[in-house]
């Protein structure tokens, strides 16, 4: 019996050193002297902070984050008013044809972005929309749609008929209901559908490569994506970098691991 | 992208079933008129989603028939981008690639998720949270800063190889993706480590639901953990299994982040997916039409694939 526990605590540590050392690899790298030649995993001489601020400065990483921060500030609020405005209207006013406009939504949720990128490009540029902020914005609304309305849709249809009811007797307009009643005891709905919307939005890449042309404007990722082309043999300055871009998403995950992992596993189980 | 397909295709059930329940709304408006301003509510998201997804969506159908530049006039093409795309050897084996992928993305993951499962049920209680944490980590990362992190490990002076030297097996140590014959499988680890997260929370949530009196009569029976784990765990987690067989499979097809920045398809194309293709045909060589009918071939398989694990894994009951 107390074998099989140590075995199983041996292999569950196992599993977590090799997720770990990846980690481990990288922060060691972005440690050492700028330009140094790694060989493996090694503990440096003397702990080096400069590749830090050497990333930021060549990396251009005050424009990223700020690209990044724009972007997403404006797409998870965006993404889920619109996603709850439309679950509301699908789950408790059942709009006519409600049955076909969830089936339409839920069907975006396999269309990979490879079919819609190439002519988005061409559609945005003759609007003027490609190298913005705003074309960029209203398409990821778009990309995260679907499981947005499907998310908020799911959550509102198991709220209990009564509550709905007992808001109309009161004489509650439509949105009266909706602000007053359902909203404020939806919030860990919401909340989890933020945290992710965040995710996404700040891990894009595809999207942001093809829209966004200008270096000034890329996000994170984009950035960080071409400055591995330029800076390939150093590997410090690299692991810097790519600690500057996870940083954010990494503080969102332990704060917010909880709704993180319900939105993610629920999501993805209701249907 | 590919992270935040996290559904199955059919409308949520909780839905239809309430489909019935309107008559017991109070009659104060006439439905059909609550009906036509409820759509206030559905006509902004609908909006967006139409104009920046499905349009291009459409739109991406209609380039596909094309012979066009980007600049000049487009001149119709019918069907040969398709013929070209089965022709093209380049073109053909990235489709390839790309389900080999489905292996290491999908197949080895759910493998190691149900480990994972199995290892934290039961009498694991101390850490439970701590492994669960990192073993999910890997899956909120921008998918860019995992692959230079990985092109380093496998580099020539990288982890892998300093750990196959401390092992004895300093003799098969080289460039990893680098390598002709191994890379693909190279990068497919890679799938491996970011998906097996992903895979064990699904399972370890479905598996939260199981009757824990299920456990208690295999234990009367007579079953150890390992049996109790295959006739009760596992049958409890077919529905999660589904999911993240569909979840991993599309990110396996329509891989491009890691690719772009581990090995952007290399050594001589050995690790070109469909994805890499269809942005370089688009953005590099200007060929828009063979790039969207790459993307539309893509498409289909994936609808297909995501079809053809729905109907293998359907419940029999």
């Amino acid at each position: 019996m107390r074998g099989g526990v140590s075995l199983r605590y041996g292999v569950l540590v196992l599993l977590a050193v090799m997720i770990l050392v990846p980690f481990a690899g990288i922060i060691l790298a972005a440690l050492h002297p700028p330009g140094s030649q790694l060989n493996g995993l090694s503990i440096p001489d003397q702990w080096s902070w400069e590749n830090f601020t050497l990333a930021w400065e060549r990396g251009n990483m005050t424009a990223l984050m700020r690209s990044s921060l724009l972007i997403a500030v404006f797409v998870v609020p965006l993404s889920v008013v619109l996603a709850t405005l439309a679950g509301y209207g699908l789950a408790i006013l059942r709009v006519w044809g409600h049955r076909t406009l969830s089936f339409a939504f839920v069907m975006g949720l396999t269309l990979p972005i490879e079919l819609i990128v190439v002519a988005l490009y061409f559609n945005l540029r003759e609007v003027g929309l490609t190298n913005s902020y705003v074309g960029i914005i209203l398409a990821e609304a778009a990309l995260f749609m679907p499981f947005g309305v499907y998310w908020m849709q799911t959550h509102f249809s198991n709220v209990p008929e009564e509550l709905v009811e007992a808001a109309r007797i009161d004489g509650a307009r439509d949105l009266i209901v909706l602000a007053r009643v359902l909203v404020p005891i939806s919030w860990p709905a919401i909340t989890t559908l933020s945290v992710l919307y965040f995710m996404w939005s700040w891990n894009q890449f595809m999207l942001v490569l093809v829209m966004m042309q200008d270096p000034d404007r890329r996000t994170a990722p984009s950035g960080l994506g071409l400055f591995v082309g330029e800076h390939t043999t150093d590997i410090p300055l690299l692991g810097a970098a790519c600690l500057i871009v996870i940083a954010p998403i990494v503080v969102v995950y332990l704060l917010f691991q909880r709704s993180f992992v319900s939105g993610i596993t629920q999501g993805a189980i209701k249907g | 992208m590919a992270r935040e397909l996290t559904s199955s295709v059919s409308p949520p059930r909780a839905v239809e079933a309430r489909g019935g329940g309107r008559a017991a709304h109070p009659p104060a408006r006439s439905p059909r008129r609550r009906g036509a301003r409820g759509w206030l509510y559905v006509l902004p998201a609908l909006a967006v989603y139409l104009g920046f997804a499905i349009w291009p969506a459409l739109n991406t159908l209609r380039l596909s028939l094309l012979t066009w530049d980007g600049i000049l006039p487009a001149t119709w093409a019918g069907f040969g981008n398709y013929v070209e795309i089965f022709q093209d050897s380049a073109l053909y084996e990235a489709i390839l690639h790309s389900l080999v992928l489905i292996i290491f993305f999908s197949f080895i993951p759910i493998g190691v998720g149900l480990l994972m499962t199995a290892l934290l049920m039961g009498k694991v209680r101390r850490g439970m949270t701590f492994f669960r944490v990192v073993f999910f980590l890997p899956q909120v990362l921008p998918l860019v800063a995992v692959g230079i992190t990985w092109r380093w490990l496998y580099s020539d002076a990288g982890v892998v190889n300093q750990f196959l030297d401390l092992v004895g097996l300093g003799a098969i140590t080289r460039a990893w993706l680098g390598d002709y014959q191994l890379a693909l499988v190279a990068l497919g680890l890679i799938g491996t480590w970011v998906m097996s997260g992903l895979c064990m929370m699904l399972f370890l949530t479905g598996a939260q639901k199981i009757d824990p009196s299920l456990y208690e009569a295999a234990k009367l029976d007579g079953a150890g953990s390992f049996r109790q784990f295959r006739h009760v765990t596992l049958p409890g987690v077919r529905r999660e299994i589904t999911v993240a067989g569909v979840i991993t499979t599309i990110a396996a097809l329509a891989s491009f982040d890691l690719v772009f920045v581990t090995t952007n398809g290399g050594p001589a194309g050995q690790t070109n997916v469909p994805g890499l293709l269809v942005y370089r045909l688009a953005f590099n060589e200007g060929d828009i039409g063979g790039a969207s009918a790459l993307a539309v071939v893509l498409t289909v398989i994936v609808v297909a694939v995501v079809s053809a694990v729905r109907y293998f894994t359907r419940d029999e009951s």
